[in-house]
């Protein structure tokens, strides 16, 4: 029940209910002494019932239950029918007492899968649960069951729950519902439910009138942000950008040093190990990416690649996939140019999570030129260290033609969205201007600034048309003010704002590109992309920055960075004066194998004694890793294995040169000495040379 | 009446003869106070010259509505008798005048005429309950609840220039669905309501100011920024004020912010305070009768004392005094009670001349003057078919200057369809009324109100011929107009019950009852919580609001 206050205890109601709590405890022994020694006697069964009558929480006694049922059936030439009935009433009857006990709802849905009883009942059951209660999402889960049990048409469901919003739009359960059920009734296009733009417009008329009513409501908004995703989302998965991009060409050393993009590696992996990435990223994340739905032509090809997705959580789907041309066993001709041509998605087999097809077949094709050997840089210059002062970079009033900085709208892999999308959107946008002209709420501006923010993806931005960012932008600032208890939200969408606008287009991201002092004191084109001071708290955009080799993060507010890992030729990074508070959130830095510089330095790691961003990331005891217990143990030695675990887990599969970690609660002496052992590359730790 | 008074003579005399209280009239406030008196252990004796109960506020057959309306009473003979005190007669005053009638046709005539005692109409319509009122609360706090059962009227409307018919946006789920609303008015609408919920609201801080307590609530509405639609919904069909508030000159009632916000704090607690009843409004099965009716029973139950078709004819009053002693009935019995109340129909005439300056001239003088406040018009109609398809039971307010631009009170209906059991199956009863100055006046903006959603019968050619554009709207196989009077309660040493008022609810009806019972016993408590055994029942079901039976 919803907006019931909960009543002090009397005192004779105290007293009534620690003797319940006694007799509950008396019943409880018996039933676990029962269940231990599997007795499914019939005084068995009734004590076990009258248990869960009392308490409908014990879920032991619910899979006692149906082990008993189990045991019944195998047993004799009993009847099921009765056997199951019984059940279904114990069900009815601890429900009536809790009719939120998840193992109660459970057990009446174990029971009806088994298919002996009548689901005729269920209808009456669940509408009286559901008029009780017609927020109850229990209920509303039961009834999804039931109704595809019984074949209910859909059509009938939605009905259903246009009643209920209908009497009470203060419903997250029904407008979900309505949700799934229109989901379905438009992949199939059923009578009446198509075209998709006429049903998703009268939707969009039927949730205003609860927005509109009662903005200070949110159910209604849940629905509205899915109406939003109908409207603009793309259901066949599309290559968005990728690296090397299409037409461009890359320069590669005699030496198999890589050049390229504004840039002559610095001291990255590729180099060493002569690999060069091929990237995709895609607007989904996509699974299926192999040798035969990606079609590589070229002479360098001489083995058959091997597909890596780029996710966190070692799935087989990722937004971004990444193959290594081998290079370095190969004998390359000087002064010669190959081609290379990639064919994306011109045979089946890309799938987006929810089993849609690539939509759009498309071609990258870009040619790496092999250049006369270059001197190799001279001994002393190996051993200076990478800083990262202002003095030590240089302005870049224009890119050269070397510069070819790939960003959004050098891709051409943006579908054309239809007319009747951008009108929906300039539509809703019309009305939240007005609602906002009456009534000043946070949600009508977050909307305001969703719509915006679709509009300006919808809207090609070589179309000329104005982009709505400087809005969005105030619109999120403002939010921040108006809704001091989530600022972590507005700051992140403001943050991937201003990073789209950052790297929309090649002149815009100019003023952030810098010529960095190389080792040789002297500024080359080593191309230094600096997004510092921009208070961002999270990181975005990376599609238009798979290029960036060497990248400032420094004094923002970062906490993750989530989807780093797509920067494949990312070699020196500096993160410090951030807000990083674990080692664990560092995790997409393991896949960045050309990773040599990382500064860290004055974060929070080591300053909070609980990690709140541990459950989602791996651990030695989740069987999600291989993690090789002997080499830590050798490593660690004498120290703490357990402390030491995460920073073993980011830096034991990286080569980094030079880390600074000065600056955090972590970084102690044991710590800098464990660090040595892991990273044996290393020769600059907090700006100190190692011997 | 069509009911012989010449038997009283063989009536069993009454015993005992003397009483705390004797009421006359069975009108809604006359039952109340019977039952509050039986409930606080008065003796009461209830009369009524009628055959049934109600008085003004009873449910009628056709003919039965018919003759009460037109056929003048006729007071039996005194009877002669000697007595200690002054015998003065009462006199008949019939609230109701200038009442006319009209059927469609022959046809319709006679299918009224033989389904007469199908027919359970109001003679005070149109009336119905808010969920959350104070008649609600009286009858269950009295108990007389249990003798009644209700329906929710399904809709109410709100009749607008050019656009008929639009559902009142009375609740949150109202205003979601609403049609014809833009999705501003939406907000605004809903604003508003939160505001007053608010103010209403002890734990909440932000309060109206006292100061715009005080104003007009039609300013304040100004001052809020709502449209003039929004505005006439939330005084017409929601406040239900009678005059048009826009309009200072011939405004009689124009309401006060804090006044205002009391009518939407009940009305919009009212709307889902039953579950089987959708709306505010609520409506007695078998018609308003059941209302004073139940009461009766109430009062009997509590040991009052019921004689119907008796007449009172005289007061018997003390010579040197003038105070109230008695009564004497058509039957020729004189009974004796230390107060009195009179059905608002009777009076005493007026001394002939105020020569003689004693005390019983001065309080005979006091009582022959009848506190008469202005006239209500009302018309009934009734149809084959509902003013809105598929919607049965439904209340129409048509504001001030919505029907034409002299119109300055609104107008207040409702339609009451057969699962009332109050009209054969397949006919409505439509009832309308609103307060005028006079009764060409009061018929003119009936009639225009009946028009606006019928086709009426033309009084006197029964072979009118519905012309094209005419097949639209439902017809009125019969109409009846009547003004009646509206006269206050009255607290002499001989008390006088007020006759039905303009309004769609009981509100007012019930404080003035309640407020003449505190006159009469200012020591006793109007219906004091039960505690004898055998109301402790009644008393658990009324916590949980069960104690009004809600027909599904």
């Amino acid at each position: 029940m919803h907006g019931r206050p909960r009543k002090a205890l009397k005192p004779e109601d105290e007293a009534a209910s620690s003797a319940k709590a006694e007799k509950l405890r008396s019943l409880q022994a018996q039933f676990l002494a029962n269940h231990h020694n599997h007795i499914y006697s019939k005084e068995a069964l009734e004590l076990s019932a009258k248990l869960l009558e009392i308490n409908p929480e014990c879920y032991t006694a619910w899979n006692y239950r149906k082990l008993a049922v189990q045991h019944v059936l195998s047993n004799s030439d009993s009847d099921p029918h009765s056997i199951f009935n019984d059940e279904l009433k114990l069900v009815e009857s601890a429900l009536r007492k809790n009719f939120k006990s998840y193992g109660a709802w459970h057990h009446r849905k174990w029971v009806l899968s088994k298919g002996h009883s009548s689901i005729d009942n269920e209808m009456r059951l669940l509408n009286g649960f559901q008029k009780a209660d017609p927020r109850n999402f229990h209920a509303w889960n039961h009834r999804r069951f039931v109704a595809g049990l019984m074949e209910r048409s859909e059509e009938d469901e939605l009905k259903y729950t246009e009643e209920v919003i209908g009497a009470n739009f203060s419903n997250y359960s029904a407008w979900h519902n309505r949700s799934v059920l229109l989901s379905n009734l438009l992949k199939r296009k059923a009578e009446g439910y198509f075209p998709k733009e006429k049903v998703l417009e009268e939707e969009f008329q039927h949730v205003h009138n609860a927005i509109f009513t009662d903005p200070d409501d949110q159910s209604g908004w849940f629905y509205h942000l899915w109406l939003i995703d109908q409207t603009v989302k793309n259901d066949a998965p599309l290559l968005v950008s990728s690296w090397p991009s299409h037409g461009s060409n890359i320069t590669l050393i005699g030496d198999n040093g890589l050049r390229g993009c504004g840039l002559s590696l610095l001291n990255g992996t590729l180099s060493d190990t002569g690999a060069l990435p091929i990237i995709l990223y895609f607007n989904q994340a996509v699974k299926g990416i192999n040798s035969s739905s990606v079609a590589i032509k070229s002479e360098l090809l001489k083995e058959e690649l091997v597909w890596k997705p780029l996710s966190m959580n070692n799935s087989n789907t990722a937004q971004v996939w990444v193959v290594y041309l081998n290079l370095g066993n190969m004998e390359l001709q000087q002064s010669k140019t190959y081609s290379v041509e990639i064919n994306v998605g011109h045979s089946s087999g890309i799938l987006s999570a929810n089993g849609n097809h690539y939509g759009d077949p498309s071609q990258i094709s870009f040619e790496v030129f092999v250049e006369t050997t270059c001197t190799k840089p001279t001994e002393g210059q190996v051993g200076k260290r990478t800083t990262w002062d202002d003095t030590n970079f240089q302005k870049i009033d224009h890119f050269q033609e070397l510069d070819s900085i790939a960003t959004a709208n050098q891709n051409h892999h943006i579908p054309k969205s239809s007319d009747w999308c951008i009108e929906q959107i300039v539509k809703e946008i019309t009305n939240f201007r007005d609602l906002l002209s009456e009534y000043d709420c946070k949600i009508g501006k977050l909307t305001l600034a969703r719509l915006l923010t679709a509009l300006d993806m919808l809207s090609s931005p070589l179309d000329g048309k104005k982009s709505n960012t400087e809005e969005v932008l105030q619109l999120y600032i403002d939010l921040m003010k108006l809704d001091p208890t989530h600022p972590v939200y507005y700051k992140d969408e403001h943050s991937l704002i201003l990073l789209k606008q950052i790297t929309s287009t090649r002149d815009s991201l100019l003023p952030y590109c810098y010529y960095h002092k190389d080792a040789t004191e002297t500024f080359t084109g080593h191309v230094c992309l600096r997004l510092q001071n921009l208070s961002l708290s999270r990181m975005g955009s990376i599609e238009n920055l798979l290029w960036v080799q060497m990248l400032d993060l420094s004094h923002n507010e970062l906490q993750s960075i989530e989807g780093l890992e797509a920067m494949q030729l990312l070699s020196c990074l500096n993160l410090s004066h951030n807000k990083f508070g674990s080692l664990t959130a560092l995790g997409p830095l393991r896949s960045l194998k050309s990773l040599k510089v990382l500064n860290i330095s004055y974060n929070e790691l080591g300053s909070h004694s609980i990690d709140t961003r541990r459950y989602l990331c791996s651990s030695p005891v989740a069987h999600t890793e291989e993690f090789t217990w002997d080499r830590i143990e050798i490593l660690t030695g004498s120290f703490n294995a357990a402390n030491f675990w995460e920073a073993f887990l980011i830096f034991g599969s990286l080569a980094l040169t030079e880390l600074n970690i000065t600056g955090n609660a972590v970084a102690d002496e044991n710590f800098r000495s464990f660090l040595v052992k892991v990273l044996p590359t290393l020769k600059w730790l907090d700006e100190e040379e190692l011997s | 009446m069509g009911e012989p008074h010449d038997s009283f003579a063989s009536y069993p005399p009454i015993d005992p003869v003397n009483f705390d209280l004797i009421v006359l009239g069975t009108g809604l406030s006359e039952s109340v106070i019977a039952a509050a008196a039986s409930a606080v252990g008065k003796t009461v004796l209830h009369l009524d010259p009628n055959f049934f109960y109600g008085s003004h506020f009873a449910s009628l057959s056709f003919h039965d509505l018919t003759s009460y309306l037109t056929s003048p009473y006729r007071p039996p003979s005194a009877a002669s008798g000697d007595s200690d005190y002054v015998v003065v007669d009462l006199l008949h005053q019939s609230p109701y005048s200038d009442a006319e009638f009209a059927s469609r046709d022959d046809e319709s005539a006679s299918f009224l005429r033989e389904n007469s005692r199908k027919f359970n109409i109001d003679l005070g319509g149109p009336k119905a309950l808010l969920s959350a009122d104070k008649a609600i609360d009286l009858l269950m706090k009295s108990g007389a609840s249990q003798y009644m059962e209700f329906k929710g009227i399904d809709e109410c409307f709100v009749y607008e220039v050019n656009e008929g018919l639009a559902n009142v946006p009375d609740s949150r789920g109202a205003i979601f669905r609403d049609k014809k609303l833009s999705l501003k008015e939406k907000n605004q609408l809903m604003r508003f309501f939160k505001l007053v919920l608010k103010h209403l609201d002890d734990t909440q801080e932000e309060k109206i100011s006292e100061e715009d307590l005080e104003i007009p609530f039609v300013s304040f509405l100004e001052r809020m920024k709502l449209p003039p639609k929004i505005k006439s919904i939330l005084l017409y069909a929601i406040a239900m004020v009678d005059y048009d508030q826009d309009n200072n000159e011939v405004c009689k009632d124009l309401l006060k912010t804090k006044d205002g916000i009391d009518c939407l704090a009940q009305y919009s607690s009212s709307v889902g305070r039953f579950p089987n009843a959708p709306g505010a409004l609520l409506y007695p099965i078998y018609g308003e009768g059941e209302l004073p009716q139940a009461f009766c029973r109430r009062a009997a139950v509590k040991g009052c004392i019921y004689v119907l078709r008796m007449p009172v004819i005289s007061l018997l009053m003390e010579k040197v005094t003038g105070l109230y002693k008695g009564v004497r009935l058509a039957s020729g019995q004189d009974l004796y009670s230390s107060q009195l109340i009179l059905d608002p129909s009777f009076t005493v005439p007026s001394p002939p001349s105020l020569a003689r300056k004693d005390f019983l001239s001065e309080r005979l003088q006091l009582l022959s003057q009848r506190d008469i406040k202005g006239m209500v018009a009302r018309g009934i109609c009734i149809t084959k078919s509902s003013i809105k398809p598929d919607v049965s039971n439904c209340s129409v307010v048509y504001p001030p200057r919505t029907l034409y631009p002299e119109q300055v009170t609104s107008i207040k209906a409702l339609q009451i369809g057969s699962n009332l059991g109050v009209c054969p199956a397949g006919t409505f009863i439509l009832y309308f009324s609103t307060l005028c100055n006079d009764a060409n006046e009061g018929k003119k903006l009936l009639k225009a109100a009946m028009n606006a959603l019928l086709t009426l019968p033309v009084s006197g050619n029964s072979e009118s011929v519905p012309s094209a554009s005419d097949d639209i709207k439902p017809i009125a196989i019969w109409s009846a107009f009547y003004i009646q009077k509206l006269i206050t309660s009255k607290f002499e040493f001989i008390s006088s019950a007020p006759t039905p008022d303009g309004n769609l609810n009981y509100n007012d009806l019930i404080d003035a009852t309640e407020k003449l019972f505190g006159h009469m016993y200012p020591e006793e408590e109007f219906f004091p919580k039960a505690t004898s055994p055998e109301d402790t029942k009644d008393e658990d079901e009324e916590e949980e609001d069960s104690g009004i039976t809600l027909e599904s």
